[in-house]
């Protein structure tokens, strides 16, 4: 039943978000690499004044195993409140829970209990006849339903990916989002502007470029994505690509400024094949053509080979492999995470085109393995998957990237571990650190906080 | 009679953000002008006008063809069955998408108060305009003129209740209450609207 006012965690602009109560919980999916247990959504406690912080609360195993789950989202959030189609009487009470491998959508519903229960399962094969893709991967709610961004084809078609839409409220899959793709045909992240009615994909892989594992010849062939396209969302056509260059491989997630009446946002690209340097770049409109330009480099640390992975031995260095960054909700901070050297960064991005940084923690990594201040021994993983609360004081960061690239990159296991770092100070909460036998041999991938947080909403009004 | 019902009917349209009000408070922040706030209301009650119009010229031709009781039976069942839809279906409207000409704004308010049946919530104001004196002083087609005329007259009206509400309360949100207000004021307008369609269907029904 509809609600009799909007729902409270609905913001009309980021400034009002901003002032959101603190999350009383963080969800986590964990997923079994060897596929033989069911993956899982852990609850985490993130109330400082419970007797449970920082420990896993609430656990809700799936059905199946094998999913691999990635990437989720909410089923309704504060677009709800956009004036030309409002609909603000819906409860932001559902997570959209895809699985990366099997292609299953999740629908699980949090209201009024820890652990969070599963309603629905769209099964891979709905969304292989409705909308012809597979490997479902960011889930926004907006305007028009939820959209899911999905790496590959479906009957056996490694591509194009794209997106398809699903009901808000039935969790159907209504169809292919794409009216004309143009020459888009790798997929992976996508947001928008939404008051501009301009969406925004950037490109990863197909599944055969990424299921097994990185593959070297195509990294040094160049042949991972290195594009930014650009769409009108509202006639759901391409208008055009950008290219970043193609030794930028993997622009992956794509951050734009929360403030609708901007036109400007970020993206992190993994790795350079020159240097195996790491960038961020900023996209911008202008006269009329959209454009990037690169604001943060981030260079790779040289490394002996014996301390390397075979993958990275010819090399002698450590990639940041810059893999996720988050944008406050106040379009102040961003923060990006790098994987490889066991790192993460704070920047100040008041001013857009010249980010400077003001922090660092250093976590885990390849090399380094620093370890965690609430548990002394050599830590693996590094910091990865990065969230940012409403308020922007706290940021949670996990460990795994994906199931078969961890063990690339962290051959002798990668660990499981969920950290949390107050912006202020910018130090490790050392009471919070869930890690090991927490999370039952499972790998944790994203973080969403209860109400919303920084990649979660979409807001109509500045 | 008439007249307060179709001002009050108009400054309970205007009320709702879905029928306009709030769309031309986002044009003007979105640009930070007042002037856009402005200039988007003429176009939000045109398209307002069009469709409340439309409703009062098919009942004002229908009437001029049968007789007064078919007439406001049709009319309520036809509002009793749009009131239960829109009081029970889950269906969320989208056209369009921010950025809109004043023509196209127009035209997403002609859609939005036709989906959400403005015109119909009416019917029992417009059955209820038929001359006392009837068909068998005129001929049927100055009968249909004239019904259509009131009937026209009568959505004007309606319009100018509607879009002066809608006018004050954007005003108001966007120079002094702003948007957070949202949050706890916005009433579920639409579940009441369709028990107000509902209610002016057995209204009309009882009218016959």
């Amino acid at each position: 039943m509809a609600l009799w006012t909007p729902d409270p965690t609905f913001y009309a602009s980021p400034r009002d978000a901003a002032a959101a109560p603190d999350e009383r919980y963080a969800y986590v999916v964990a997923f079994d690499r060897q596929a033989a247990r069911p993956d899982a959504i852990a609850v985490l406690d993130t109330d400082p004044a419970s007797s449970g912080y920082g420990g896993v609360v609430g656990w809700t195993e799936l059905p199946t195993k094998g999913d691999e789950l990635h990437h989720f989202g909410w089923n309704a959030c504060s677009s709800a409140l956009c004036p030309y189609a409002p609909h603000p009487h819906v409860e932001r009470r559902y997570l959209v829970v895809p699985g990366i491998r099997s292609s299953r959508i999740h629908i699980l519903d949090t209201k009024d209990r820890v652990s969070p229960e599963i309603v629905k399962v769209v099964e891979a094969e709905e969304l292989a006849r409705r909308a012809g893709y597979s490997r479902p991967h960011t889930v926004h709610c907006g305007p028009e339903g939820l959209y899911v961004s999905a790496l590959g084809g479906a009957n056996g078609e490694d591509g194009p990916g794209g997106i398809a839409i699903l009901d808000h409220q039935s969790f159907e899959v209504l169809g292919r989002w794409e009216m004309d793709r143009g020459p888009q045909y790798f997929a992976y992240d996508f947001w928008w502007h939404i008051n501009h009615d301009v969406l925004i994909t950037s490109e990863w892989g197909t599944p055969s470029m990424i299921e097994n594992g990185l593959v070297g010849e195509l990294l040094l062939g160049r042949k991972y994505g290195h594009r930014l396209h650009f769409w009108d969302l509202r006639k759901r056509r391409h208008l055009q690509e950008v290219d970043l260059g193609d030794q930028y491989q993997m622009p992956l997630e794509l951050r734009p400024a929360h403030d609708p009446t901007q036109t400007y946002g970020f993206v992190g690209v993994v790795i350079s094949v020159e240097d195996l340097s790491a960038s961020v770049w900023t996209w911008f409109q202008e006269n009329g053509r959209w454009q990037v330009s690169k604001v943060i480099d981030i260079p790779a640390e040289p490394a002996d080979p014996a301390d390397l992975p075979d993958l990275l031995k010819p090399f002698g260095a450590v990639p940041p492999l810059v893999t996720d960054i988050d944008l406050s909700v106040d379009d102040q901070r961003l923060y990006v995470s790098c994987w490889g050297t066991g790192e993460l960064k704070q920047f100040d991005v008041s001013d857009p085109f010249k980010p400077v940084e003001i922090g660092s923690v250093r976590l885990g990594g390849i090399v380094r393995g620093t370890p965690h201040p609430a548990d002394g021994g050599r830590l693996r993983g590094g910091p990865q998957m990065v969230e940012v609360s409403r308020d922007g004081r706290r940021v949670y960061v996990s460990n795994s990237l994906y199931g078969a690239w961890d063990d690339q990159f962290y051959p002798e296991g990668v660990g499981a571990w969920l950290a949390k770092i107050d912006t202020e100070s910018f130090t490790l909460d050392k009471r919070f650190f869930p890690h090991g036998d927490d999370f039952r041999g499972l790998r944790p991938h994203q973080v969403r906080l209860q109400g919303g947080d920084a990649s979660s909403d979409s807001y109509c009004y500045p | 009679m008439t007249v307060a019902t179709a001002l009050l009917l108009g400054a309970f349209h205007g009320l709702n953000p879905a029928m306009g009000w709030l769309f031309a408070v986002a044009r003007g922040l979105q640009e930070r002008s007042r002037d856009l706030l402005l200039a988007s209301l003429p176009a939000i009650a045109a398209g307002h006008l069009a469709s409340v119009g439309l409703v009062a010229v098919v009942v004002g031709v229908t009437g001029s063809l049968t007789t007064a009781t078919v007439l406001s039976i049709a009319g309520g069942v036809v509002l009793v069955g749009f009131g239960l839809w829109r009081l029970l279906s889950k269906r969320h409207f989208r056209w369009v998408g921010m950025r809109l000409s004043l023509p196209q704004l127009a035209g997403w308010s002609f859609l939005m108060s036709s989906a959400h049946g403005a015109g119909l919530m009416l019917i029992p104001v417009f059955t209820g305009l038929r001359p006392a004196e009837s068909a068998e002083h005129a001929g049927h087609l100055a009968h249909a003129a004239r019904s259509v005329t009131a009937g026209l007259g009568v959505a004007a009206l309606h319009t100018v209740g509607m879009v002066v509400v809608a006018g004050v309360v954007a005003v108001i949100v966007y120079e002094v209450a702003g948007l957070t207000v949202l949050r706890r004021a916005w009433f579920n307008v639409d579940r009441m609207w369709a028990v107000a369609l509902v209610a002016a269907g057995l209204f009309t029904l009882f009218q016959a």
